[in-house]
């Protein structure tokens, strides 16, 4: 879709359609309670899950707090290579939870880094597998070209590093990514602020990814609230084709009017 | 010391040179230090870590509290992973003064069976357990490898996540112990001080202090995912020294084996078998402030906190940085499936059950989490 267009705007991943663009993670919640809130707040159709937090042996589970209708995104948090990455991916299958995987290898435990390499041949190996893939990625255009042609369902670049609420430090990148893209952009990770969420949807990014900004705000429910607002303004202003900006003032009356 | 260690880096860090920044730092250097937490003109280092210990920051341990509570929700959220360690054997051939399991107490000693092991296993899954720590004396006939691997084996299918804590091994027998589901080691190295980590430990195989300061390199290049290391805090006489020391060994297992996940315990010496006082306990201020610094300089750090410590300290260090804890812990071996006449390791203090512990996180609002990891 373009800048402007009247078309129903829907986001279409792997044909299956979906009216809100803000996916939300589930990690770092004070309860299941609030998490619950936060998805129903957030309007939310698509919540990630690590596969380590699920425990259906337990009494109370993460999964309790997800409802029916909204889309089971199991992540592969804690792989540290491809292997381990397509294995979870193949456990999850095997207990009976959705095909769609959010592929997260992050060897490196204190800022959770996307491994280029493995990712891609995580993504591979699951795309001919028959997963549906969407890949969290460094903010880089050819990974995610190649991403792409490994038959991922999206792509996934960090915003900034996850859980910094640093926001769009990766702009440049992104705003490349969103050109070249021929499958939706979800910009995942670091977005600390509703602002943050507005700005990756008014460069044209098809949806973001969201977890510590909600997940550790004072009320969750009203910070989902909140991001649910920034989303739809973001992509709303985008839509509308945005206003170019310039180093100079431009009058909004012009001054040479009388000559025509 | 092998190379290219952790350990290496350890006996390289001028400690004593730290300890003099703590011991000179002034209210400006406190606010330095702060200031650079969490801000992007540097990050904390360890020089900022001696700052924070000094007392200069001592009068300041709200403003510490403070900036560790930001940094522990941001980087954690507002949840604490949940362990119990299960007690194989309290058999011991070395002499450690402090130590309940020391050789030369006259103690009922006990190894649980491979069967009673898997037993007391199963009590703590029934509790709610997902991750568990097994831990032992050191007794290479009795509590041997073949035992050890057995007891993993035994209890892998069960738990999402297996760590042990015994003698220290060679880089061989913890490939073993990776191959069947252990993947994670805890080694305190108890006196990061030589002299007093030989004055305490008299005799048997753990009065190598090298072979042990180097365990978790060893298990981190056998495969291991997780390194717990800590120090038994009133064994030695300078607290400060001792955080330091275990401070640039966290920061260094980080950076030497960069795809492991780091942890740290703080352990004060509890009344055991053996009446060892400590030479000088460390208090509930110091503790905290300790423990601020900890997560101010290292925000990532996993700090652990056992049940060696009253229940009201335990829910009021949560907020400070507390990410991990354990709950109606036995230490002696058995306990959880039956009763156990052996001799305990040291004297628990908070001795409310799981789902107590369960019920007074979630009071405080936060999220106690019995499973966190996927053995892939």
């Amino acid at each position: 879709m373009t800048p402007g267009s009247s078309e129903a705007d829907n986001l279409v991943i792997a044909d299956r359609v979906f009216g809100s663009r803000l996916f939300l993670g589930t990690g770092k919640f004070p309860s299941n309670q609030a998490l619950r809130d936060a998805i129903e707040a957030s309007g939310t159709q698509v919540v990630t899950v690590a596969l380590r937090r699920i425990d259906p042996t337990a009494g109370e589970d993460i999964l309790d707090a997800i409802p029916d209708q909204v889309l089971l995104l199991t992540n592969t948090s804690g792989a540290v290579d491809a292997g381990e990455a397509v294995r979870l991916a193949r456990l999850a299958r095997a207990a009976g939870l959705p095909q769609w995987i959010k592929l997260e290898v992050t060897p490196d435990p204190r800022y959770l880094l996307p491994d280029p390499l493995e990712t891609l041949r995580a993504a591979e190996e699951l795309c001919r597998d028959g997963f549906t893939v969407l890949p969290y990625c460094p903010a880089d255009p050819m990974l995610c070209k190649h991403l792409e042609e490994a038959g991922c369902a999206t792509v996934m670049p960090l915003g900034s590093w996850i859980g910094s609420n640093q926001g769009l430090r990766t702009r440049g990148a992104l705003e490349i990514i969103v050109e070249q893209a021929t499958v939706p952009v979800v910009v995942d990770a670091g977005l600390g602020a509703p602002s943050h969420a507005a700005e990756a949807m008014e460069l044209g990014a098809d949806a973001v990814l969201v977890n510590t900004a909600i997940g550790t705000a004072g009320d969750p429910a009203g910070m989902a609230a909140a991001f649910r607002l920034a989303v739809q303004a973001g992509r709303a202003g985008w839509r509308s084709g945005l206003a170019a900006a310039g180093p100079v003032a431009s009058a909004s009356s012009p001054l040479t009017g009388f000559l025509s | 010391m092998p190379a290219e260690t952790a350990a290496a880096d350890v006996v390289a860090t001028d400690v004593a040179a730290l300890w003099r920044l703590a011991a000179a730092a002034s209210d400006a250097d406190v606010d330095r230090a702060l200031g650079r937490a969490g801000n992007s003109r540097g990050r904390p280092g360890l020089a900022d870590f001696a700052v924070l210990l000094s007392e200069a920051a001592a009068a300041r341990v709200e403003d510490l509290a403070q900036v560790a509570h930001r940094i522990t929700l941001a980087r954690f959220g507002a949840t604490v992973r949940l362990f119990s360690p299960l007690y194989l054997s309290n058999e011991c051939v070395s002499t450690c003064t402090y130590c309940g399991f020391s050789a030369g107490n006259d103690i009922a000693r006990r190894t649980l069976t491979v069967a009673e092991v898997e037993a007391e296993a199963a009590e703590l899954f029934r509790r709610g357990f997902r991750h568990i720590l097994l831990v032992s004396g050191e007794h290479a006939r009795i509590v041997n490898r073949d035992y050890l691997v057995d007891c993993v084996r035994a209890v892998a299918p069960r738990f999402a996540q297996v760590s042990i804590e015994v003698q220290v091994w060679d880089t061989d027998t913890y490939r073993r112990l990776l191959a069947v589901g252990c993947d994670g080691v805890t080694v305190y190295q108890e006196a990061y001080d030589p002299v007093t980590y030989a004055a305490v430990h008299l005799k048997g195989k753990k009065r190598n202090y090298a072979w042990r300061l180097a365990a978790p390199d060893r298990a981190a290049e056998a495969g291991m995912r997780r390194l717990a290391i800590g120090a038994l805090l009133g064994l030695h006489p300078d607290w400060r020294s001792e955080a330091i020391t275990l401070a640039a060994h966290a920061q260094a297992l980080s950076r030497r084996w960069w795809r492991c996940e780091v942890s740290v315990a703080l352990p004060r010496l509890r009344p055991a078998a053996g009446g060892y006082q400590a030479v000088e306990p460390v208090g509930d201020a110091a503790f905290v402030q300790l423990l601020c610094a900890l997560r101010i300089v290292l925000p990532d750090l996993g700090i652990s906190l056992s049940t060696r410590e009253p229940a009201a300290l335990r829910d009021a260090l949560v907020p400070l940085g507390v990410t991990i804890m354990s709950a109606g812990s036995h230490t002696e071996p058995g306990g959880y499936a039956s009763e156990s006449a052996a001799e305990p390791q040291f004297a628990i203090s908070d001795t409310r059950s799981p789902l107590e512990v369960a019920a007074a996180l979630r009071a405080a609002g936060y999220d106690p989490v019995w499973k966190d990891w996927q053995r892939a």
